[in-house]
């Protein structure tokens, strides 16, 4: 047999092994679309700062839009609750109405029926010392010492605020509240800030507790306090609250309790948690139009990032045209020319992803050490949505590359 | 041995465009390409030559006329149909050796093993042999940019050869190369062609590579006008026509 028979019928002896040959075991059609991606080096460099751009632009959205949510629904998320009976259309938490009355004694006696706490959330003017006054919102529970709410306290005691006319005040709203040392603008310390009286609706009330982190989407300032005091402040009646929890006993079944209390306490709305979560989304992102400008900057994120990738992969597809042919002649499914295209796609998504999330996640960081105002949120679950949204942006963006391989014509390879 | 035709193109036409601007490229070609040979196929610019080797090699499909590829007929197939022939059974030898530039002399051969379904195990040693048997065991690292054009149509072949496919057709094979390169080209695919398994056909305007040739298809406007064949065992060119080279 001659040599180049031999070369070609040849079996796989290891012979070779001294000579250098790669043991590697990357597939060729991984080799090429990597090779091909980095052989022009500032070509992919373009590409990489496009999809960082889009991911940082994307990811800082979508942080933003995770935040918001969690601080429209940080309330109740912490309130431990089955069902919530609020008043009919009430649109929100943080826009709160006074119930009919007399809710707390129908709901005890429904079978299933667990746990009813009470919820009295009203707006307050607070009067601040040094002049002035601004709206705060009042929050009165039933559950304390033992419930979750309030939470992060920093300085005093849920215990603290249970005694007449004690609050429990957040630290990041000090200066909303004119927490100020006397003769000073500095701001007191939280530690400072017990015992420090202030005027709620006309009445004397005392900082018993700080909590800090807590904060509303409407910047109006949490006051937590017991149900007693709340409704004193409020000038609520004893039988009368805004926001009803319900927590039914283990194995009952939650729709056939909702049902009976929406035929035993007609007027009202019954809503089970993800109702009510949900529903307090829908008024802050939606109806006011705050979730619009971030899923407008999120969608231009994702544009920015397509039409650069897409730009550059379909430049690099057709500087390689003639290897594309070439494979093409050589008897290269249309599958396995794609799938080279698809791979540089995917790999340039995973760098400008990896890249992009550690711009992100700096910014979300800074964000949350510098405490501004502005809500942001990275969580894993998030992340990986975004890889599959900065994936799946690559991927679309390859079509018209691959469109223009589909196209090749072979026959090229004779006329060069 | 066996001498069942590798290849068999009969009554092939190819009528490029339509209309005014209608063309028959190719009028009724028969050929057969047979192992253990190396078929030279020569004629003027514009005779067809290329038409007919993309046709043979199933990357153009003839207006009328039917095809043999190994067996395995042409007909009715449509681009993956077609593909599957050329990556099962067709080698390329191109005249602007076609190597793709970002991968080095082994990954060129390994990327066409790979597309042939060899092992990724296998790959890396059986591209090496290609290479060392075209002698360039000590160059499998080297980039295309590295190489003479001598360098790279050698690793074009060994390309070709990866595999083992049963017809090799080489388009102007040392038309871009030196005299030496040249003859050291053809007389590795006068080697290739030396296997009984396989059938070699060079298309050239090139007569330095005549003493390479076992037979000699010469093609004008569209029609084989002239065939001829090397008497083998008297080691001597003695048919007509042939001329033009001389016996190596």
């Amino acid at each position: 047999m001659s040599m180049p028979a031999a070369a070609a019928q040849g079996q796989a002896t290891g012979a070779s092994e001294a000579h250098g040959v790669p043991k590697r075991r990357l597939p060729m059609v991984h080799k090429l679309a990597y090779k091909n991606l980095f052989h022009d080096k500032l070509s992919l460099l373009v590409t990489l700062i496009g999809i960082v751009f889009s991911v940082v632009l994307v990811a800082v959205q979508l942080s933003m839009y995770e935040g918001t949510e969690r601080l429209v629904t940080s309330v109740i998320e912490r309130a431990p609750a089955d069902l919530w009976v609020v008043p009919l259309e009430t649109k929100s938490f943080d826009d709160p109405f006074p119930l009919i009355g007399r809710e707390k004694q129908a709901l005890q006696s429904i079978p299933g029926v667990s746990k009813v706490n009470e919820m009295v959330v009203s707006f307050a003017t607070w009067k601040r010392k040094s002049g002035g006054n601004t709206t705060v919102s009042i929050v009165g529970l039933d559950d304390l010492p033992h419930g979750r709410l309030p939470w992060d306290i920093e300085v005093g005691s849920a215990q603290d605020i249970l005694r007449p006319s004690s609050i429990a005040i957040d630290a990041v709203y000090f200066k909303e509240l004119g927490l100020k040392a006397s003769n000073s603008d500095e701001l007191l310390k939280p530690s400072e800030a017990i015992n420090y009286k202030a005027e709620i609706n006309g009445f004397q009330v005392t900082v018993t507790a700080v909590t800090h982190g807590i904060r509303s989407f409407t910047t109006v300032p949490y006051i937590f306090t017991s149900i007693a005091n709340a409704r004193a402040l409020t000038d609520t009646a004893p039988e009368q609250a805004n926001f009803i929890r319900v927590q039914v006993a283990e194995g009952s079944d939650l729709a056939a309790i909702k049902k009976q209390i929406e035929f035993r306490l007609p007027d009202r709305n019954v809503l089970t948690h993800e109702e009510f979560r949900t529903r307090n989304i829908d008024r802050w992102m939606f109806e006011t139009g705050a979730g619009v400008g971030i899923i407008a900057g999120t969608l231009l994120g994702i544009i920015v990032g397509i039409v650069i990738v897409a730009q550059t992969l379909y430049s690099s597809t057709k500087d390689h045209l003639n290897e594309f042919a070439t494979l093409r002649a050589l008897g290269a499914s249309a599958g396995y020319i794609n799938k080279v295209i698809l791979i540089q796609a995917v790999l340039s998504a995973v760098i400008g992803y990896v890249v992009g999330m550690a711009l992100a996640i700096l910014i979300v960081w800074i964000v949350k050490v510098t405490e501004t105002e502005l809500p942001m949120a990275m969580t894993p679950t998030l992340a990986g949505y975004l890889f599959a949204l900065t994936v799946g942006m690559c991927v679309l963006a390859s079509v018209g590359a691959i469109f223009k391989v589909i196209r090749i014509d072979p026959a090229a390879v004779f006329s060069r | 041995m066996s001498t069942a035709p590798l290849l068999e193109a009969n009554g092939i036409i190819k009528v490029l465009g339509s209309g005014a601007a209608e063309v028959r490229a190719l009028k009724g070609i028969n050929l057969d390409l047979v192992p253990g040979e190396l078929t030279l196929m020569m004629g003027p610019s514009g005779s067809g030559k290329t038409t007919l080797l993309s046709i043979l090699g199933c990357i153009l499909s003839p207006t009328e006329g039917h095809l043999k590829i190994a067996g395995h007929s042409t007909e009715g197939l449509g681009p993956e149909g077609l593909a599957d022939i050329r990556r099962q059974h067709i080698g390329f030898v191109f005249q602007a050796y076609n190597l793709v530039p970002t991968l080095t002399a082994i990954e060129n051969v390994m990327l066409a093993l790979d597309l042939r379904g060899a092992s990724l195990g296998e790959q890396p040693d059986l591209a090496y042999k290609a290479l060392k048997a075209v002698g360039l065991g000590h160059r499998i690292h080297a980039a295309p940019s590295k190489m003479s054009g001598g360098e790279k149509q050698r690793v074009a072949i060994a390309r070709a050869l990866a595999g083992s496919p049963s017809v090799i057709l080489a388009d102007e094979p040392t038309a871009a190369l030196d005299s030496e390169n040249g003859k050291q080209v053809m007389a590795l695919l006068s080697e290739v062609a030396k296997d009984n398994s396989r059938a070699v056909l060079v298309v050239t305007h090139d007569h330095r590579t005549l003493s390479y040739a076992d037979r000699l298809v010469r093609i004008e406007d569209g029609k084989i006008v002239g065939r001829s064949r090397r008497r083998l065992k008297s080691g001597h060119t003695a048919d007509e026509g042939f001329g033009g080279g001389s016996s190596h």
